[in-house]
């Protein structure tokens, strides 16, 4: 698609909707969000992308093949399920590490959990652009 | 495999060696048992294995798998070592000695085993290391289809097999082996005796190659001369066998067991031996003339009597010795003259005299001449036969036909290309390089000396393996060369006359036979038309189901679910709704009206842009009623998902040609109708129906205490449901990848 206003908009839309998609991840433990949402914020914008300057520079603003990203995706979620395995807890059992925790402040939590999120996250991002990057190029 | 000998005779190297020195490591240790189990003792070890089902790795050594180890370890090691000369300088001889082990080893395992489980994982262990062994010469197509038939008829008896092994765990209460012989005559009396029965012999006889199943063994003998005289001589056909008789002390002794084992055994060693006679491929005569050792071995575990299971157990050993000797001498004949065809054979005695002297003592031993272990088996035989109470003369009958027949083929297998005609030109025979005939030798020298010293056998082997085989000590006969003037040494004499007078005569008698058999149905032939039938009907059915078209595809699965919804509907009786619309705010009735003007816009268009808007409605419209009724992550996924479905479809489809004018399919229209219409009943059932809240209860409750997260959907997807995420992203992955494939095959399918 040959449009001037959609390529300058999805400069800063694209790049709007990355970050939007991380913040959706990370509330997802407890507001609406997640990593399923996230995945699929963050691949909406790289498919604007995509239609508004082609998936050759899709891609190569990606930097990375988007299969590659949804195979690492899976790596990171197994290892936060085999995570648990250390500590003799049955496979994919949340592990929490609060930092700077007191008596009346949680701190800082961080979880196997989050880890698995962001595999999710990866996952749907890297599917969904791969079917659509190839789509696109098949037609 | 013409050309001779291999020139050099040193084998593979390590990866020659290594099996032989494993294989006889093996050999050794079996045979450090023997003295403990001499002794009427047994050995037991047992590893839990899978403890909720209370299945064991649990292996037993008593007379009978001791006997199997020892016959399987020891022949195992001298054709190893024949294989690295016969196979020398073979580019693939580490994947053969691989295969070879393996199989050795899951047979060891088979005859090992205490647990039905355990017994059933070696069994189909089993069958894949032979099915690689039979096409390992798998350039040749006959090889393959060999192979494969062979895979086929074993593989459905296994699973036949299988059944009647649960069967038989779930009427015994237990899958050990030893605890369910332990209960006696328990199993004979249990209403489900005869299922298992059936359908462990239906494992055993495909496996044992029994008639009907007969077909696949001689085909079997694709696979390369050691590999022929290990499996098909003293192992892999014998495993059928082996777990007849491993049963035996729990199920024999009915009325079904014994008539069955008794006619098939018969019928399979008379027809297998007539068989053998009408060969004039020296293997193939072996072949057929192992399927008469089973059937006779089959047909004397259908007794009970203290003869039959003592006739049975020398059987056992004498059968395995001379014939994988005569394989490996025919082995030898092959590379040596570049034929095994009897007509172009003669006059070899000469020149390969050591060979011809182990083919001798095989022979003779398989002919049942004294003093040969042979003789005492077939003298067992008979005794056997007149023991069994019902029809002696059958069996008796039966036992002398064969008999006199084996005899016919000894002399035409192992006497006539040594001692008569001459060398035919173009044959320059040489003897065999001392591995390979190491092997032959020293398996049939066993044959005399067992037979000149039969206690060395009866103590350490056969007592014991009675007692196996009939759960009682004290069973056993003794095993003599001299036991009087009675009725088996005349059947003996009797079989010597009949079987001298065939041998005479044998080239008329096989043409006799020839013509007979031309005239009953070729099994074979048969399998390959079934299996004909079977891919035109896969055909038929794919081009049926898989038509290619999209519509019909999507027809299919549509009508699917509103089928099996209605079904179950009428099934489980409708239940009466009353639809309560009271509670109805503006807001639902609104979303509602757009989702299906959408669906109605989407149906009637006549443009593609419209079509594609109007279906964004509908899924738009459902993510409203999500976030009506307060579900925002279900409800910001949907519209997601739903954005990224218009945008792909467009892609693909403003590209298409434009569309043709919507033209109204009354099948389609009752399909929708009937698809909605289901769904929305199955819905209202749902809906109506008391709310189970037990789950929503629990994760509410838990979800912050234990899993610090306060968004509940995203708790039970991270966390409580981890395991149910994790297969679903493997399995979006997976689909990912397959379309890119997909879609990137047609591409450059394409561009060609």
């Amino acid at each position: 698609m040959n449009s001037v206003i959609l390529r300058v908009g999805t400069r800063y839309l694209a790049g709007l909707l990355l970050v939007f998609s991380f913040y959706m991840m990370l509330r997802g433990h407890n507001e609406p969000g997640g990593g399923f949402i996230g995945g699929l914020s963050g691949a909406t914008g790289f498919v604007l992308y995509a239609i508004a300057c082609g998936t050759q520079d899709a891609r190569a603003a990606l930097r990375v093949m988007p299969q590659t990203i949804a195979i690492w995706g899976l790596g990171i979620a197994l290892a936060a399920g085999l995570f648990a395995a250390i500590f003799g807890d049955a496979l994919f059992t949340g592990q929490w590490l609060f930092i700077g925790a007191t008596e009346t402040e949680k701190g800082l939590p961080l979880s196997s959990v989050l880890v698995f999120d962001i595999g999710v996250y990866l996952v749907v991002f890297g599917s969904i652009l791969t079917l659509v990057f190839a789509m696109e190029e098949e037609i | 495999m013409a050309g001779g000998f291999p020139t050099d005779t040193r084998g593979n190297g390590l990866t020659g060696i290594v099996p032989v020195l494993f294989a006889a490591a093996l050999f050794a240790w079996f045979a450090s048992m023997v003295p403990t189990i001499a002794a009427t003792e047994v050995i037991r070890v047992s590893v839990p294995w899978i403890p909720s089902l209370g299945i064991e790795l649990a292996f037993l050594v008593d007379g009978l798998s001791l006997t199997f180890s020892l016959l399987i370890s020891g022949i195992g090691t001298l054709v190893l070592l024949y294989s690295n000369t016969y196979l020398a300088g073979h580019p693939q001889y580490a994947r053969f000695a691989l295969f070879l082990t393996a199989f050795m080893v899951s047979m060891l395992g088979l005859v090992l085993a205490d647990d039905l489980i355990l017994l059933f994982v070696f069994w189909e262990l089993t069958t894949l290391t032979s099915y690689m062994l039979i096409g390992f010469s798998h350039e040749a197509e006959k090889s393959r289809r060999n192979a494969l038939q062979a895979l086929f008829v074993t593989g459905a008896g296994g699973l036949a097999f299988l059944a009647g092994l649960i069967l038989l765990a779930a009427a015994s209460g237990t899958t050990n082996i030893s605890g369910i012989i332990a209960q006696g005559s328990a199993l004979k009396e249990h209403a489900m005796y005869l299922p298992i029965l059936i359908l462990l012999l239906a494992g055993t006889f495909t496996k044992s190659a029994q008639v009907p199943f007969h077909f696949w063994l001689p085909n079997a003998m694709a696979a390369p001369t050691p590999v022929s005289a290990f499996l098909h001589s003293a192992t892999m056909v014998k495993a059928g066998v082996y777990v007849m008789a491993r049963m035996h002390p729990a199920m024999s002794g009915t009325d079904v067991w014994l008539w069955t084992l008794t006619i098939l055994g018969a019928v399979t060693a008379v027809f297998a031996s007539l068989l053998a006679l009408r060969q004039t491929d020296l293997k193939q005569a072996l072949a057929y003339t192992t399927l008469m050792a089973l059937g006779t071995l089959t047909l004397f575990l259908g007794q009970e009597s203290g003869y039959a299971m003592t006739a049975f157990a020398t059987f056992l050993i004498v059968h395995s010795l001379y014939k994988a000797s005569l394989f490996l001498v025919v082995g030898c004949i092959d590379l040596s003259t570049g034929t095994r065809e009897t007509d172009q054979l003669g006059g070899l005695g000469r020149l390969m005299p050591i060979t011809a002297v182990a083919a001798a003592l095989a022979a003779l031993s398989m002919a049942g001449f004294p003093p040969f272990l042979g003789f005492i088996g077939k003298e067992l035989k008979y005794a056997g036969a007149i023991a069994v109470a019902s029809e002696p003369l059958f069996v008796a009958g039966a036992a002398l036909l064969s008999n006199a027949l084996m005899l016919t083929v000894a002399g035409v297998v192992a006497f006539r290309p040594f001692w008569q005609g001459s060398v035919p030109s173009g044959q320059s025979p040489r003897e065999a390089p001392w591995q390979m005939w190491a092997g032959p030798i020293i398996l049939a020298s066993l044959g005399a000396i067992f037979g000149i010293y039969p206690d060395l056998l009866q103590v350490a082997l056969i007592n014991p393996t009675v007692i196996s085989l009939t759960g009682e000590i004290g069973e056993a006969k003794e095993l003599k060369l001299w036991a009087g003037v009675n009725i088996p040494l005349f059947l003996s004499i009797a079989t010597f006359v009949l079987g001298l007078l065939f041998y005479w005569h044998h080239v008329k008698l096989r043409a006799k036979i020839e013509t007979v058999f031309q005239t009953i149905p070729n099994l074979d032939k048969g399998w390959d038309s079934f299996l004909d039938g079977l891919k035109g009907f896969a055909k038929w059915q794919t081009l049926r189901v898989q038509n290619g078209k999209l519509s019909s595809y999507l027809f299919g699965t549509f009508l699917t679910i509103a089928a099996g919804i209605l079904l179950t509907l009428v099934y489980t009786g409708m239940p009466m709704i009353a639809v309560d619309l009271s509670d109805v705010e503006w807001k639902h009735t609104s979303i509602a009206l757009l989702t299906i003007a959408g669906a109605l816009l989407a149906l009637v268009t006549n443009s593609r842009i419209a079509g594609i808007a109007a279906l964004g409605v509908v899924g738009i419209g459902i993510a409203m009623i999500f976030i009506v009724f307060s579900a925002p992550d279900v409800a910001i996924t949907q519209l997601l998902v739903e954005t990224l479905v218009v945008v792909l479809v467009a892609v693909v489809m403003l590209r298409l040609p434009s569309m043709p004018k919507a033209e109204f399919r009354l099948n389609h229209a009752v399909l929708s109708v009937a698809v909605g219409a289901s769904v929305s009943l199955i819905l209202i059932a749902v809906v109506s129906s008391p709310l189970d809240l037990r789950l929503t209860d629990y994760f509410e409750a838990t979800s912050w205490p234990e899993a610090y997260g306060r968004n509940i959907v995203n708790v039970i997807l991270v966390d409580f449901r981890a395991l149910d995420t994790f297969g679903e992203i493997a399995v979006v992955v997976i689909a990912a990848l397959s379309a890119y494939a997909l879609l990137r095959t047609t591409r450059k399918g394409d561009q060609k």
